[in-house]
């Protein structure tokens, strides 16, 4: 599907304020050169925007989304009909405030919403990629973003904001690209992916794979899905995501729709068949393949190690300013790593706030309505775009 | 607005355009302060979640941190002052946080509550318990100043770490700045607060 982005000419025709569904292709003289040493071609992004470039196209911010997003953080699901996941963030007097930036968010490469990733076809073969798609990583993902965002004709973006493996992002953008970012906001995340995190992925990894229906990965010409393996990585990955303390609260050992112990292994925990449902409405959503190599990209994620493992060299001589924000009961992104970015970008005598907010609600925090982080980050971005001349709503 | 006295002076002491790290910078007052007076590029340390996120939301830049445990990760030379007002005494290590400072800073800048000041001794000795100011008025079992000291304990504390005072004031009860050199018997008991400004003399 080739669907033409809306020309970027802001004198005479502002973006429209909120569009969604947008195709940029890179045709097969425009690849995308992958760390695998694979050029990929033709690609796809896919992306949505929300409010207007300004004249001088300095008010563009580059949203990142998380292993299991995609490009509608402020837009109903196209799939699941469910507001988009970062509602409270993004939009109009929000935090990223919509009626006074211009936001873009694109689907990853190797994702499953539109951006080329191992659903698509290959051309070489007529046949689905499947296991076939060349690995990718973090810095893939962001280079298919600079494309993108060169596409568009922005030159610097006064911000790039995302959260677990959009915050990888970030520190990719700001390391790969210093002079085109102007503030970076990476939040719960690290700048290596942990031994632990790693181990979680593998057991993601294994159930899929372990799904007979999986083929190999060829379950598109076989006709088959993944569907229980995906939604047992799901399941597992989802409580790395709360925190016991949140899993308490909501559930407890209260029992489901019964009395008394069922002595058999059906759902009677509340727990277990809050789990079991998150699984199945995962696999409506996601692509199984999708799911083993994102998770690939952010095992591969060591900025540290891409730089003679002085994490400080990947930020050397940055002038962009970064608002670290980690969350205290995230232990799959634990303060610990964020502190680690900062001690780095200390070290390159970067320009560097770090808040950790106080919550039970474990990494998915910053997904949800955390009044703290709201307005650190709304504080934060007005007083840069003040700073930078971009004109209040 | 008036500033706390002691911020007052510290301010006056710091060069325009510099390079400042304020470490312990509460609600960042003193940041905002230099920023406009000053015109420094500045940044804060702060340990209490509320004063690091009110910087933030204020577009401070500001990490939460402790001094005790993070000026280790601060490159040497980095800032042109590192600044600690009023945090020294709720210090675990205040020696090693002074050889921080002045490691971070091409110079640094201490201000603390003067526990020699008149008052405070004329409290423990009439009534024998732990003093209790206005700079100081926090109960001896509730108090964060765990390592208070006199003008010349911290004097003599320079001389032996081989710390250079290059200007030293104490500032009297109506927030009136002083200056006095070496070893002040008046500056001991009439400051209420001191305030130094210190280098570490180039090795030889």
């Amino acid at each position: 599907m080739t669907v033409t982005a809306p020309s970027i000419s802001p004198q005479t025709r502002p973006a429209p304020a909120e569009a969604q569904g947008l195709v940029r292709v890179f045709a097969a003289d425009q690849p995308l050169a992958l760390d695998a040493g694979v050029n990929l071609a033709p690609i796809s992004i896919a992306y949505s925007t929300y409010g207007s470039l300004n004249a001088d196209r300095s008010n563009a911010i580059l949203v990142c989304h998380a292993l299991t997003g995609d490009q509608f953080p402020a837009s109903t699901h196209p799939t699941t009909g469910k507001p988009g996941w970062w509602q409270l963030m993004v939009g109009p007097g929000l935090p990223i405030d919509t009626s006074r930036f211009f936001v873009i968010c694109s689907n990853v490469i190797g994702g499953c919403m539109g951006s080329t990733g191992p659903s698509d076809i290959n051309p070489a073969t007529g046949l689905a990629y499947g296991s076939t798609f060349p690995v990718i990583t973090i810095a893939d993902m962001v280079r298919a973003q600079a494309m993108l965002i060169d596409s568009l004709g922005i030159e610097r973006l006064f911000s790039v904001i995302g959260g677990s493996m959009g915050g990888m992002q970030v520190l990719q953008w700001a390391s790969a690209f210093p002079d085109r970012v102007l503030t970076a906001v990476p939040l719960a995340t690290a700048a290596r992916h942990s031994a632990q995190n790693i181990a979680f992925h593998e057991v993601g990894r294994q159930a899929i794979m372990a799904d007979p229906e999986w083929r190999d990965g060829a379950y598109q010409a076989a006709g088959t899905l993944p569907r229980k393996g995906l939604a047992v990585a799901h399941m597992a990955a989802h409580i790395t995501y709360l925190s016991e303390a949140a899993l308490h609260r909501k559930f407890g050992r209260n029992l489901q729709d019964r009395e008394h112990l069922g002595f058999g292994f059906d759902a009677d925990f509340q727990v277990e068949s809050y789990l079991r449902h998150q699984g199945r409405n995962f696999v409506d959503r996601f692509d199984a393949n999708s799911y083993l190599y994102i998770t690939r990209a952010m095992d591969y994620f060591d900025l540290a190690g891409d730089h003679d493992g002085v994490l400080a060299r990947a930020f050397t001589g940055t002038r962009t300013r970064f608002c670290i924000v980690s969350f205290t009961s995230d232990w799959l992104f634990p303060t610990r790593e964020s502190r680690q970015i900062v001690h780095a970008l200390n070290a390159a005598a970067a320009n560097v706030s770090f808040v950790e907010i106080e919550t039970d609600k474990g990494h998915d925090a910053f997904l949800l309505n955390e009044p703290e982080m709201f307005r650190v980050l709304s504080g934060f971005l007005t007083a840069a775009a003040d700073q930078h001349g971009i004109a209040r709503p | 607005m008036t500033l706390r006295s002691d911020l007052q002076v510290i301010a006056e002491m710091v060069t325009p355009n510099a390079r400042v790290l304020d470490i312990g910078c509460g609600d960042g007052t003193l940041l905002r302060h230099l920023a406009s007076v000053r015109n420094i590029d500045g940044r804060g340390i702060e340990l209490s979640q509320a004063g690091v996120n009110s910087c933030v939301a204020q577009g401070l830049s500001v990490v939460q941190g402790d001094a005790d445990t993070d000026l280790k990760d601060y490159p040497t030379a980095g800032f042109d002052y590192a600044i600690l007002s009023q945090t020294l005494q709720a210090t675990q290590r205040p020696k090693i946080v002074l050889d921080d400072l002045l490691r971070i800073g091409r110079r640094a800048i201490v201000s603390f509550p003067n526990f020699g000041h008149w008052r405070v001794r004329l409290h423990l000795l009439i009534h024998g318990t732990m003093p209790e100011t206005e700079r100081l008025p926090d109960r001896w079992y509730e108090t964060q100043n765990i390592h208070l000291c006199t003008m010349r304990d911290f004097v003599r504390l320079c001389a032996a770490s081989g710390i250079a005072i290059e200007q030293a004031l104490w500032v009297d009860s109506t927030g009136l700045p002083h200056a006095f050199k070496g070893d002040s018997t008046r500056a001991n008991l009439f400051g209420e607060q001191g305030v130094f400004l210190l280098s570490r003399p180039a090795q030889v």
